[in-house]
Formats: structure tokens, sequence, C-alpha cells
């Protein structure tokens, strides 16, 4: 008996020495993922910028038949589509997180927040699927315009993809307001409207910022939903009227070319390079977001 | 009185904008349901497709999907798992571990075309897999991950820390009470957020573009070096790259994907209320 | 004299950079109730904690001077820790049953411990629960959730499950602030009756309780031992000024 006692902490213990070693490289891994995405990243990609003159790569024509690699509509394009989108989806997205947290009785959370779920489990590609056969054609006829595939529609389909996002991330940003915050302008009595616009709304502000962040690097690193409904002409969207115009996106460029590029050609390099500029892009602006997560997350502080 | 009618109409536009962030969700499933469900028939789930796919069925890409999502799942779990461990039972607040959440956010956010690269590059030439469900499998199983921590990590926190305090009290090491406690306890969560990065994976199409996916293949894959089609692949190509599709067709490889991926939904968030409900603490 | 079951020796302890124990000296006799009683803030869980390592689980906190457990320094390098607390176990002050059943509950330690004899644990079992005067009304029961039981219940099976693992010592935080009067006099009976076989150490929830239960008392005032001797000195002619103060209820 005696000996049982005494003798099983021993084995568990070099048992529990390779369990740990396990889980902490798994841990770690994290990092190394995102090291060797970087690198393979770099490894490819890098050729294309020593190889082509910085005039053509920041030229305005991408045609790659005839080495003409401007990336400059590409990029705009996937500029001007983000910020579209978002400038679309913020008021929603804002309004629909007020809504929830604030206004909205039991029974009508309870239908909404599966529903936003939902929306965020349908694939792009479906969601690319119904832009291109139902949304287009409508943009089409009520607008006059020659095609239904342009910045427009792509922004609006982006912006619903965005969306649950950030309602989630708001919706958290609300919840921080500290509640003694709320009743000391309910208790001076202003409406709760009031208190919703001059009192909890600013001390949310900075977790909306996030919510505009992560946002806008889901909908720029968006890609079948974009190259479906965009009608991918790399043209450089400049004008008012280039809303309702067909653009090319970062995403769509190598999801398209990919498939029929020979390796090693500057062709192939030259989407890696695409694929460098998206990666620093994200990483900027999920550093931005993360941020605020990283001083939430130190207030929590001890465990 | 003048800033109540303010409250009736500032409410008034929140409802509606509400109701125009949900209401297009119904909107396109009911869409897609309606115009493919005709499509649906034991032959469009269990046959090869022919005459250039625009008759028979659809059973190379739904066997593909769901082989690619297990193998993402052989990927995902072990190291998501063994990750959220660390995270949340060993890891104390210092740099590195700052950067190991900082590199999970980054996974988060790294574009799905870039992993589609990323994997080119590394499995499908590097290290000579060729498009196969094996290079396609780890490219998404890596992609998962940050659901998959995420929402296990929650989890896990959420298990009271006097547990743990308890197991110890008792004479357990930390991997004991873990084991023996915290695992148990949080697994509705850690299953949850598993099935939810799944389904991401099962629905995407840009990461197995060039690691995976076949145009058209008559015959089923049979090695994890094989390639293979898939759903969310396939519905891309009938959609834009063969013509004279039948739109019946489209519609149902849709409704049969978006089927998939919603069911799965809504499992997990069975799984979660049911024990959420049902937990004793 | 006769050797000390433990010894704490010149303990100075800092959390956060702020020192909750400031050289603290006392020594605890087998087979006795050690009660260690003072107002809130007085850092007297943290003792009990330090006793059976549990302060390792905290971050951020610093430690000097010596706990000698049988003349073993429970902090020198290479101390099994986990059979450490296997041989001083602990009762928090809220009850913690463990998820599962009262039995899951009673045998947790010998699982960890990885004892898998059916017979030990039986006996270990229905001892326990004896001991912590819980068998008769759990007996029938023992595959019932431990959560279904009342919060007295609960407490006792928490004393079960430390004493399973027969441990030398007793740590007990306020082991009654959440009881009633009639579970607190079952527990404080059981504890006179565990007297004879185990060392225990009692934070009691309140100065009555103090009283009733201290073979030896320490006093504590803001990190400070104040006074420490046999119980009923303490209580009824202490030396100290302030533990007078504090024993006729004058503050605290």
């Amino acid at each position: 008996m005696l000996n049982n006692k005494s003798s099983a902490p021993k084995s568990i213990s070099s048992f529990e020495f390779a369990i740990e070693a396990i889980i902490r490289v798994l841990g770690f891994s994290t990092i190394g993922f995102v090291l060797l995405i970087f690198l393979f990243l770099l490894k490819e990609g890098v050729p294309f910028f020593y190889k082509t003159d910085l005039i053509n790569i920041f030229g305005t024509r991408w045609y790659p038949t005839f080495d003409l690699f401007g990336t400059l509509p590409l990029i705009l394009g996937s500029v001007a589509i983000t910020v579209v989108a978002v400038i679309m989806a913020l008021p929603m997205g804002v309004a629909t997180a007020v809504f929830i947290r604030e206004i909205a009785p039991g029974w009508v959370r309870e239908i909404l927040k599966p529903m936003i779920e939902t929306l965020a489990g349908i694939p792009s590609v479906v969601i690319g699927f119904f832009g291109m056969t139902v949304i287009a054609p409508m943009v089409r006829e009520t607008l006059g315009v020659a095609t239904g595939l342009t910045i427009f529609t792509g922004a609006v389909t982006l912006a619903y993809m965005a969306l649950p996002t950030m309602i989630s991330v708001a919706e958290d940003a609300l919840d921080t307001v500290p509640k003694n915050y709320r009743d000391a302008a309910l208790a001076m009595g202003a409406t709760k409207w009031q208190t919703i616009r001059h009192v909890v709304l600013p001390a949310a502000r900075s977790g909306i910022s996030m919510a505009v962040m992560l946002g806008m690097g889901r909908a720029i690193g968006e890609t079948m939903t974009v190259m479906m409904v965009t009608g991918n002409a790399a043209r450089m969207p400049l004008g008012l009227d280039a809303l309702f115009k067909p653009i090319r996106t970062m995403t769509a460029t190598i999801a398209a070319e990919m498939g029929e590029v020979a390796g090693g050609s500057i062709h192939y390099h030259a989407l890696f390079g695409i694929g460098i500029v998206l990666f620093v892009l994200t990483f900027f602006i999920n550093l931005a977001a993360a941020r605020a997560i990283f001083q939430k997350r130190r207030k929590g502080g001890l465990r | 009185m003048n800033r109540h009618l303010a409250q009736e109409i500032a409410f008034a536009v929140l409802t509606l904008m509400a109701m125009m962030v949900v209401i297009p969700v119904f909107w396109v499933i009911w869409i897609i349901v309606a115009k493919g469900s005709s499509a649906i028939s034991w032959t469009f789930l269990t046959q090869m497709p022919h005459d250039g796919m625009t008759a028979g069925g659809i059973l190379p890409a739904i066997l593909g999907t769901f082989l690619l999502t297990a193998g993402t799942a052989l990927v995902a779990i072990p190291i998501g798992i063994g990750g959220t461990i660390y995270l949340a039972e060993y890891a104390r607040d210092t740099w590195l571990t700052r950067c190991i959440r900082l590199a999970i956010v980054n996974l988060a956010g790294i574009p799905s075309i870039v992993y589609g690269l990323f994997g080119l590059g590394l499995f499908v030439l590097f290290m000579k897999m060729g498009t196969s469900i094996m290079a396609g499998a780890l490219t998404l199983g890596i992609m998962t991950l940050p659901v998959v921590i995420s929402t296990a990590e929650e989890a896990l926190r959420a298990v009271p820390t006097e547990f743990r305090t308890v197991n110890a009290s008792l004479g357990g090491t930390r991997w004991q009470g873990i084991r023996m406690i915290v695992l148990p306890q949080a697994l509705p969560g850690i299953i949850t957020g598993v099935i939810l990065g799944l389904l991401r994976a099962a629905g995407e199409t840009a990461p197995i573009l060039f690691t995976v996916a076949a145009f058209f293949l008559p015959v089923l894959p049979r090695s994890p070096f094989d390639q293979t089609m898939a759903l969310p692949y396939h519905l891309y190509v009938i959609s834009t790259q063969v013509p004279g599709m039948p739109e019946e067709i489209q519609y149902g490889t849709a409704l049969v994907l978006l089927g998939i991926v919603l069911s799965m939904n809504v499992f997990a968030s069975v799984i979660r209320s049911y024990y959420r409900r049902k937990r004793q603490w | 004299m006769v050797e000390p079951k433990i010894r704490i020796e010149k303990v100075t302890y800092a959390y956060g950079g702020k020192e909750v124990l400031k050289d603290i000296s006392f020594d605890i006799m087998a087979n006795t109730i050690t009660v260690l009683f003072g107002p809130a803030g007085g850092s007297k869980t943290t003792i009990l904690r330090m006793i059976n390592r549990l302060n390792d689980l905290v971050e951020g906190t610093r430690m000097s001077g010596r706990v000698l457990v049988d003349g073993q320094d429970i902090y020198a390098g290479g101390t099994d820790v986990a059979a450490l607390r296997r041989r001083i176990g602990m009762v928090f002050a809220l009850p913690l049953p463990l998820p599962g059943t009262i039995r899951e509950n009673v045998l947790y330690g010998l699982k960890l411990a990885g004892i898998t004899d059916k017979m030990q644990k039986d006996t270990a079992l229905e001892r326990s629960l004896n001991q912590a005067a819980l068998w008769d009304e759990v007996k029938d029961r023992l595959d019932h959730p431990a959560v279904q039981l009342s919060g007295g219940q609960q407490q006792r099976l928490c004393i079960a499950r430390s004493l399973a693992l027969e441990p030398e010592v007793l740590l007990l935080d306020e082991p009654t602030s959440g009881l009633d009067p009639i579970s607190t006099r079952k527990v404080e009976e059981s504890l006179f009756e565990l007297k004879s076989q185990y060392t225990i150490v009692i934070v009691p929830h309140s100065t009555q309780q103090a009283a009733r239960l201290a073979d030896y008392a320490a006093f504590f005032l803001m990190g400070e031992l104040i006074e420490y001797g046999e119980g009923s000195k303490i209580f009824t002619a202490p030396r100290n000024k302030r533990t007078e103060e504090y024993v006729t209820g004058r503050f605290g």
C-alpha cells in the first residue's frame, strides 16, 4: 500500500514533464506559423521586387501578358471597396449592437443573435454566388448601368460579411461601459437615448474603432465574393462614377491568376508580391486592433 | 416632450438598421432554398457529374469537402487544444505570451487567399505534396487555429479557478487538474469552438484554390495525396467558369454547401446551450 | 521540550511589492488545535496557504524565512510539493465540491495519488465521511451529485475529502463562515474528535469560535504576530494590550 502511494508521483512527474513540454511547444507553434507564412511569402514574392523596376510596379496598368505589373489599380481597388464597405457597415453595425444591447426585448435578441451568427457562417462563395445572380442584376436594372458587377455591388456584399465581426466587437465595447455611468445619466433625468448618445457611445469609442479596424481587415482580405461580384477589371477607380463600374482587388487578382501562371515566372512572383502587401496591410490593421485587446487583458490582470 | 420624440425617432432608426442587417440573411437563405431544393435528389447527392457537369450529381465535391474537413480537424484539434491549454493554464503574463496572443490575432486576420499562397509555397511546392488533400488540410488547419483557440480558451477560463486550487490542495499536479477537472468541464465549449472552426474551413474556397481543388475529377480520391473536388470550389466553378450551366444545379450546389455549414452552426449552438444549462457551477 | 510539528521561522511575505507578513515566527504543536485569529486583512489565510505551499499558485509573490514540517524545510529545493500537500490537507472558506458525485469527491485525492485498490478506497470513503460526521446522512446516496447537498453538508464533504488522504495536518480557513449554527456545531465537534489524530490549524470565523476551539492561539494584526500562547491564557488574560482590546471586542 505505502509503496503504491510513494511510487505513483514519481512516474507521474516524468510523464507530466513530457506533457508540459508538448503543450508548451503547441502554445508557441502559433508564432512559428505566422513566421513561416511570412517567410514563404517573402521567399516567393521578393524576386518580384528586384526583377521588376519600380516604375512598372507602381504603374497604373496590370497586363501581365505584356509584362506590365502596375499594382496601383489593384491596391486602389482593394482600398476603394474596403472603404465603401466599411462606410456602409459602420452605422449598421453600431446601430445593431446598440439595438441588441440597449433596446431590444429579450425575445428579439434571441432571434437576432443566431441570425447574425448564421450570417457569419455563410461561406463567402455562397454570398458571392448570391451577389452575382441576384444583387448584380438588381443593381444593373435599377441604376441602368452597363453591368451590375461594380464596386458598389462588391461593397454591399462585403459590408454584410464584415457586419458579424463588427457587431460582436461593438457589443463587447458597449458591455465594458460601467453600469454606474448609465445609472448616473438616467438619474439626472436623461432619456435612455440621451444616455446612449452622450454617455454610452462616447465611452465605447475605442472599442468601436476596434470594430472598424477588424471590419476593414475582414473586408480587405475577402476573396471569393469580390472576385465574383466586382467584374475583375483592373482599372483605376478614379472619380465618383467609378463606384458603379467594375474593379479588381488584390485578392481577386491572386485567386484568378495563380492557377494559370508558370511557377517561377515573374507573374508568379508578382502574385506572391501582392500577397506580401496583403499580409503586411492586415498585420498592421490587426496590430492596431490588438493594442486594445492587450490593454483590456492587462487590466484583467492576475490569475 | 421634444426629447422623448427624439428618442422615439432614434429607436425607430436603430430598429430599422438592425432589421436591415438580419432580413437579408433570411432573404439569401430563402432564395437559395427556393431555387435549389428542386435540384436536390438522391441522384444529385450520390452520383458523379457528367455531360460537362451540367448533369448528374455532385458526390465527389461533397465527399471532398468531408475529407478536407476531417483532415483539417486532425491538424487543428491537437494543435489548437494544446495551444489553448498552454495559454489558459500554463502561460504567465510575459512578453512572450503576448507574442503568442499577437500571433493568434494575426493568424485570424490573414486573408484566406494568403493562406492559399502559403499552402502553395510550403506544402505543395517546397514539401512536394503536390495539390492534394494533405496540403489543403494542413493549410486549412492552420487557418482554423485562431477560431479554435479563442473559443476553447474562453471555455477553459470559464471553469472556476477554485477547482484548480482544490486539485492542488489534494496533491494534484497541474496536469492532473487539467485532465481530470478542467478539460471535462470545458469540453462542450471546446467542441463548440472546434465545430465553429471546421465549418469555416468547410466553406472556404480561396485557401484550396491552388492547394487541393480539382476543376473536374471523374474519380474519387484514394489517398491523402490525391486531388479532390470540393463543394465551395465547385460552386465557384459552375457559377463562373462553365457557360450554359443549368441554374438549378448551381442553386442546388449552393444549397448543399449552405445546408452542411449551417447545420454545423446549429449543432454547435445546441451543444453550447444544452451544456450551459446542465452544468453545476 | 517536544519538537513542534510545524515551525514558522522569521517569515516575511510580500505580495505585489507589499509586505503582508512581517517577520513571523511561531511553532505549531502536534495533535492540538492552533487558532490564527485577528481582524480581516491580517494575512491569516496567507499563513495557511504557505504551510501547504498553495501560495505557489499565485504570481508576483516574494518570501523569505523558513517553514519547517517535522524539521524539514518545505521550501527547500527538491521538495515534492504534491506529496507535501497530501500530508497537509486544506479546507476552504466556501464549500467547494468538485463536479461529480459524493463518492468521486471524497476519493479524488486518492485518484490523484494513483490509488486504485477498491478495498482501500471503500475503507477511506467510509472512514473519512464518518470522521467528518457526514456518513449517516449520505451513505445511501454516495453516487448522487455533490452539489445536491446542503451548504453545511458540502463543507463537511470537503473536510472528508481532505481526510481521505489521511493527512498529518489539517488546515481550515474559516470553514464555518457560510454555515448555519447547527452545521457549525457539527463541524466543531468533529474537529475536537479529529484532534487526537491530526494537527489542526484553523482560521476561525469569529473570536467566540476561536476561544471555543483553541489549544493554542496566535493573534495577528496587519501582518504582524502580536501574541502567541495557550488558548486558555490568550482569551482570558492576554499580555498584550492590543490583543486584550480585540478579544474584549473593543475593535475589529
